[in-house]
């Protein structure tokens, strides 16, 4: 049976840049903050989800064209990763380790390695949501 | 003076979520039920919004934009799946 969705495909191209953008101010807003990778992995997955809502699977393949477990697998690397570079400077694993930094063009950085854990953290929830949704999504 | 008022409108917001919760439990046909969980989402970021002004504080701003963005996602699943039948298909053009 063919619909007429153009209210909602025209709206998902204008509020899924909208719905990203969101998801990329909360996941820098963890710190301190509400906020953080998880929820804004789940914010990203859901921005996807809307797109699958108003196209469909094959063409939601082409312009993203990951594979999602492979995603999770870089989530973990970022993760661990981060959680063992501590062991190299003879401290207990999972310590973070931060400074501030001087940049010509950006000024005064804080800068901070928690935020390349909640990248893992976020790559993880993306890929895995992402993964259940097409399984489930995608048997017909 | 004003704290009264947004204890008032606790009040309605959560006798109208209670009220709703009633149809979506009894609601005689799938769309009363779906109809009335988005009302329990605008319900729910209005109470969010109340609940700020009384704690004076702006923490819970993005939550109300996070649940605004949930509920319209649900929604627009829900009505999907009410039209279609399907609610994400793999190729829209065959």
């Amino acid at each position: 049976m063919k619909t007429n969705d153009l209210i909602l495909q025209t709206a998902t191209k204008l509020i899924l840049f909208l719905i990203v953008l969101f998801s990329i101010y909360i996941f820098f807003a963890g710190h301190y903050t509400p906020g953080g990778g998880f929820v804004g992995g789940l914010l990203t997955s859901g921005a996807i989800l809307l797109l699958l809502l108003a196209f469909d699977l094959k063409m939601v393949q082409n312009i993203l064209p990951f594979n999602y477990l492979y995603m999770v697998a870089l989530g973990l690397l970022f993760a661990i990763g981060t959680g063992a570079g501590a062991l190299l400077f003879n401290t207990p694993f999972l310590t973070h380790a931060f400074g501030d930094i001087h940049l010509p063009v950006l000024g005064e950085l804080h800068l901070h390695t928690a935020t390349l854990f909640d990248l893992g953290v976020y790559l993880v929830v993306v890929g895995v949501t992402m993964t259940i949704i097409q399984t489930i999504g995608g048997d017909e | 003076m004003i704290q009264t008022v947004v204890y008032i409108a606790i009040i309605c917001i959560a006798v109208a979520m209670i009220t709703l919760l009633y149809r979506v439990i009894k609601g005689p046909t799938l769309p009363d039920r779906i109809v009335a969980l988005d009302a329990i989402g605008v319900n729910i970021v209005a109470m969010v919004a109340l609940m700020s002004i009384t704690l004076k504080t702006s923490a819970f701003l993005e939550v109300i934009l996070l649940f605004g963005i949930l509920a319209f996602i649900g929604t627009v699943a829900f009505s999907k799946y009410l039209e279609k039948g399907v609610i994400i298909d793999d190729d829209r053009n065959s």
